[in-house]
């Protein structure tokens, strides 16, 4: 008795989960299929567009019309380019914190913190003009910079959460057999941070692609990432809906496929390490 | 342990962060507050005064600050009501033993990581477009009226389209912390007959409560600031039915080249923010002592 019931509840369960998630899923499916239809059936009722042809076309489409490349090329050397950044300034400190924690140390990070809890509009206008006097509007390398300084807190704490599990015996072992400091941390401490230098740089990578205030307030076209690329849909001319979808499959495919990878470092970058 | 030698190899180290936060805090935070203070506009160049703090009364007595006060309160209050209703519920259900949950989880993850300028136009266009929208053509097949979603609800249609994207974080996160419950206590409690209500009410939800409350203050940071979804959406319309604080300033400052009375406003949309992250300081905080 009690295990059919248990049977039922899985069933249950199973049948529940597949919906639900289906569901939640499904507007990206729709893009996808979307985006493999010509704009005469894009925009036919649902069932029509499902038993419509498939064709490439606007994949090509949206290339020759707008050179699609350059905005996602923008957005790889944005989003890659800020994490490197990032990650140069961010390892050192976060290292000197893990590994010899003064006073201050705790206080330090808090604060480090606190600068991301300000809102991107209380410093809009100024950011505008600065870049706009220093010619800076709709270009890469201040982009750039926005985007390293805005993620620059995250990739501290999440770096400083996994040195931190680095158990520091090791260390000490290393010592007593005579390693140098140069040594000890070129072999033991190197290898053992890679692995969460590598989770921190893909989530940091997630996050300055889908960055979506400073790319649209900071670049028009020549810098313009494919948020900004994008938004540009937003008053189109005449049928745009399977272009549309191409553009956005291949906008979030990285993303998608990179965010896979990363749920577990996800839930401990964006919670600072409140939930691990 | 640590040498004088390693102290001073140490705060090297840190340095360049630490002044690079700094001035990053400090200098546009600075102007911000400077401009605010001046009668500043941009196809007046030249013209700048001292006004003191006419700017925010001007900025605050406006009726577009009360609405779009009230917008962002709605839309952070009703994305986190969606979110950590649904996810706790999701996150219940994914929790249970069941064929493909791999499959499924990432299924339910996957709106995350969609740019939120793809997720407002998909859902503009493609869901609750009054004439070409999957909404508007199930109306049709239902022989309803179709409903155009984003002007006659344009905040209820943008807090759908941003519970959409930030559902999965709750989810997400909630789960993670369910998958730490202790399994032998909640099977001890179900031996002596405790009810599945019973259960969730005194097991489940405490051990919840601190990341609901992790959810619900990392959540509000980023909703205080939701931009690009009314951007592409309504452009905080009709009206201003749809404007909340940042598009406000957006406005003011860059669409009507009012810098002072922008900047005042970015103060105002400062001090809101701070007042929650004062909250979720302590929170996380008291985490880094244990």
């Amino acid at each position: 008795m009690a295990r059919k019931s248990s049977s039922l509840k899985t069933s249950v369960v199973t049948v529940a989960a597949w919906t639900i998630g289906f569901l939640i899923f499904f507007p990206i499916l729709w893009i996808i299929i979307l985006s493999f239809k010509t704009e005469g059936d894009a925009i036919k009722a649902p069932l029509e567009v499902l038993t419509s042809g498939w064709t490439l076309h606007s994949y090509a489409e949206v290339q020759e019309r707008s050179n699609y490349a350059l905005h996602f090329w923008n957005s790889v050397v944005l989003s890659v380019g800020s994490t490197l950044l990032a990650l140069v300034i961010a390892v050192p400190a976060a290292w000197a914190m893990a590994f010899v924690p003064g006073k201050r140390t705790k206080d330090l990070l808090m604060w480090m913190l606190s600068t991301k809890m300000m809102p991107a509009v209380g410093v809009l206008v100024p950011m505008y003009l600065l870049f706009r006097d220093l010619g800076l509007l709709d270009s890469r390398a201040g982009l750039t910079v926005v985007l390293t300084l805005i993620n620059l807190p995250i990739v501290i704490w999440m770096l400083y959460t996994y040195f931190k599990e680095i158990p520091g015996e090791i260390l000490e072992a290393a010592r007593m057999d005579g390693a140098t400091l140069r040594s000890e941390i070129l072999y033991i401490l190197t290898p053992m941070a890679v692995p969460g230098i590598a989770s921190t740089m893909l989530l940091n990578i997630i996050l300055a692609w889908n960055e979506a205030f400073w790319t649209l307030q900071l670049t028009t076209k020549a810098a313009a990432p494919l948020t900004q690329f994008i938004a540009s849909y937003s008053s189109p001319e005449g049928l745009f809906y399977a272009k549309l979808s191409a553009a956005s499959t291949m906008a979030i495919a990285p993303i998608l496929i990179l965010g896979w990878f990363s749920q577990k470092q996800l839930v401990r970058g964006l919670t600072f390490g409140a939930v691990k | 342990m640590a040498t004088e030698h390693s102290r001073t190899a140490a705060r090297l180290m840190v340095s360049p962060a630490v002044i690079l936060l700094f001035l990053w805090m400090i200098v546009p935070l600075g102007m911000t507050i400077y401009f605010s203070f001046l009668r500043y506009n941009l196809l007046m160049p030249g013209m700048e005064s001292w006004t003191g703090f006419d700017n925010y009364y001007y900025f605050l007595v406006q009726p577009a600050f009360g609405a779009a006060l009230l917008n962002t309160l709605l839309l952070v209050g009703g994305v986190l009501l969606i979110t950590v209703v649904g996810g706790i519920l999701l996150a219940l259900l994914l929790d249970q033993p069941f064929k493909g949950q791999g499959i499924v989880r990432v299924m339910v993850i996957a709106p995350f990581f969609v740019m939120p300028t793809v997720s407002a136009l998909v859902w503009k266009n493609m869901f609750m477009n009054p004439v070409n929208g999957m909404f508007a053509h199930l109306a049709k097949t239902l022989g309803l009226q179709p409903f155009d979603f984003l002007s006659q609800a344009p905040l209820a249609s943008i807090i759908l389209i941003v519970a959409w994207s930030w559902l999965p974080f709750a989810t997400l996160i909630l789960l993670t912390a369910l998958q730490s419950l202790d399994r032998e206590q909640m099977e001890a409690a179900e031996m002596d007959g405790a009810s599945w209500m019973n259960r969730f009410i005194y097991l489940t939800l405490p051990h919840l409560t601190r990341s609901i409350t992790v959810v619900v203050l990392i959540q509000t940071i980023f909703l205080l600031s939701v931009f690009a979804e009314i951007l592409v959406t309504t452009n905080g319309g009709p009206g201003t039915a749809s404007t909340n604080l940042p598009y406000l300033v957006y406005q003011q400052s860059l669409l009507n080249y009012d810098v002072g009375g922008g900047s005042a406003g970015g103060i105002v949309a400062v001090i809101l923010a701070n007042i929650v992250a004062f909250f979720l300081m302590r929170m996380i905080g008291k985490n880094l002592e244990s």
